[in-house]
């Protein structure tokens, strides 16, 4: 019945569900901060930051809604699938850890949704290209932000600058799988509806590099990068947060809220 | 989110009856006192200790309700909640800052709130165990903080009664979304009246508690009312809570719990009011003395974030340093 070539096809919906799950994901993990940051203008600027991210998620979910048209809303396809079928890289759904962690994930992330929802204004898909100049414009602010704080922790304190090291170590190997093109994303590309990471990879990397020199930070080498959540298979921690997510879908089942 | 009933301010005050009747006459020509203005020594004393634990409050108000962010049943609910949540943290920051123009650091406001030495409303230190109480919160905790706030937006002092107009109509948002979140659990399933009626059963003494002593018990509101910090009296605010709030629970089908509710037709001079049974006085002050059921883990949770953020800010400092120096080098070379 769907048709795996083109607009409303299993892969069109697959591809921007990983999409969906992304901004969930983080959103989700950013909004953990709130109430408990360093500061109180973090406490402000955390959830402001989840906030766009959940914000775009639910556009993105309904969108898919709307394509699969059978009946699921945005709630069932956020809230009531399976860890299996949850598209997320992995690094979205790495525990925050200390604030170095969550705002090195922060820059990484947003240093290549921002191009990539930019990339995103030529797709053939309109719902799609609708949002992107929003988006966009809110990645824009996330890398500011994002990257600020890197320098000032990475040319802050020793305490600090040890520990945006310990963050660039264990987050970098997350960072490949951003680029990854799955095959649903592949056919994407191709029919115009999702545009290709390829030739984002140069210039994100031209950024963090940008940023990590006023930061006194390096590009690890990765030789083992940590790949896995376009197909479903997420690290330890995923689990914990989907009981948390799903608990009321899960034990109040088809009840409105 | 709350400051009515302040407990332990001292509006003692040493100045000349000469100076207290000057500016007693610009508070009673409803001039609004600025900071820089002259002014006596309690006033300064009664408005910071009134504003710190009005931020406090909003401050500490996010952990109640934070507690649900992540388990939020819908999208939409929880994109409502993070942003209600939120709201309360920039409360705070407008009163840490209106407190600041009096000349009290917010580092200073933040180690007594720590330490104890300085109080929030108690009502924040009542649990949250069902998704119901987030309705609960925004209904009745913001419904009664509306009551307080409003008149504050009229208080003498200049940045506190600014600072109360936007927060004012945040509070009022916050009041109709939880109220909207109660009707819908109301309109929906057994269990989710139920829990509904749990939440009402377990909030509604403690939100009129939120209110503060009684007007007879209340030894600071003399004072506060005649510098116009204060307009209206502890049990004045109370009445029009039960009042506005009773026909709230009845249109959307639960029950206030509180076998002594009646409407009084005399009440209000004749326009009808409702009376209510006697309020728990004894669980009031254990909870105002720490002795309730989240006071320890409130404080808790906020001395674990300021005391884990303390290398963040340590380290923004030592940046922000580090970045002078370098723009001097910078500059001295360039000449």
């Amino acid at each position: 019945m769907t048709n795996n070539q083109s607009y409303g096809g299993a892969d069109h919906i697959e591809a921007l569900l990983a999409l969906a799950d992304d901004h969930l994901i983080l959103g989700h993990r950013l909004s953990e901060w709130c109430g408990h940051a360093p500061m109180l203008e973090e406490d402000l600027s955390l959830p402001n930051m989840a906030l766009d991210l959940l914000g775009q998620a639910r556009n993105l979910f309904a969108h898919v809604a709307n394509l699969e048209n059978c009946g699921k809303s945005e709630d069932d396809l956020a809230y009531l699938r399976s860890d299996r079928e949850y598209k997320n890289c992995l690094m979205v759904e790495r525990p925050n850890g200390d604030f170095a962690h969550t705002m090195l994930r922060q820059l990484y992330f947003a240093a290549f949704m921002q191009p990539y929802w930019q990339a995103m204004e030529d797709s053939t898909d309109d719902t799609l290209r609708a949002l992107a100049g929003k988006a966009e414009k809110e990645m824009s602010y996330h890398i500011r932000h994002a990257g600020e704080w890197v320098v000032r922790l990475g040319d802050g304190t020793e305490e600090s600058a040890h520990r945006m090291v310990n963050a660039v170590v264990a987050l970098h190997p997350y960072t490949d799988e951003l680029f990854e093109i799955s095959a649903p994303l592949q056919n994407c590309i191709e029919h115009g509806l999702l545009p290709d990471p390829t030739p984002i990879r140069a210039p994100w990397q031209a950024m963090i590099e940008d940023i990590f020199s006023q930061a006194y930070l390096t590009i690890p080498d990765v030789p083992f990068p940590q790949e896995g959540g376009r197909h479903g298979r997420h690290t330890e921690d995923f689990g914990h947060l989907l009981s948390e997510l799903q608990y009321m879908q899960r034990a109040y089942p088809g009840m409105a809220w | 989110m709350y400051s009515q009933g302040l407990i332990g301010a001292d509006s003692e005050t040493e100045e000349s009856e000469e100076f207290l009747a000057a500016f007693q006459a610009r508070i009673d020509r409803e001039e609004k006192i600025e900071p820089n203005d002259p002014m006596p020594q309690g006033y300064r004393k009664t408005l910071v200790r009134q504003i710190g634990q009005h931020a406090h409050s909003e401050i500490v108000g996010m952990l109640p309700e934070g507690n649900w962010i992540t388990r939020a049943p819908t999208l939409r609910r929880k994109i409502a909640l993070l942003a209600k949540v939120q709201d309360e943290g920039g409360h705070g920051l407008y009163l840490y800052c209106a407190a600041e123009t009096l000349g009290v650091s917010r580092e200073q406001m933040t180690e007594e709130l720590l330490s104890g030495k300085a109080k929030y409303s108690s009502i924040f230190n009542y649990p949250t165990p069902s998704w119901a109480d987030i309705g609960a919160i925004g209904w009745l905790v913001d419904g009664a903080a509306i009551m307080n706030q409003v008149p504050l937006c009229r208080c003498s002092f200049g940045p506190y009664a600014r600072a109360m107009v936007r927060v004012c109509k945040e509070e009022s948002f916050h009041q109709r979304q939880g109220y909207e979140l109660m009707m819908t659990l109301t309109e929906g399933t057994d269990a989710q009246r139920e829990m509904a009626q749990d939440a009402l059963n377990r909030w509604w003494w403690p939100s009129l508690m939120m209110f503060g002593p009684h007007d007879s018990e209340s030894s600071n509101s003399d004072q506060s009312m005649l510098w116009k910090i204060k307009r209206f009296s502890n049990d004045e605010l109370r009445q029009k809570f039960v009042d506005a709030t009773v026909p709230q629970a009845e249109r959307i089908g639960l029950t206030v719990p509180d076998p002594d509710l009646k409407w009084n037709p005399e009440k209000n001079d004749g326009e009808g009011g409702y009376d209510f049974g006697a309020i728990d006085w004894d669980e009031f002050w254990r909870v105002v003395k720490g002795g309730g059921p989240m006071n320890r883990d409130r404080i808790a949770a906020r001395t674990k974030a300021w005391e884990d953020g303390a290398w963040v800010r340590e380290a923004a400092l030592a940046h922000a340093e580090k970045r002078k120096q370098r723009m001097q080098a910078a500059k001295v070379a360039a000449e």
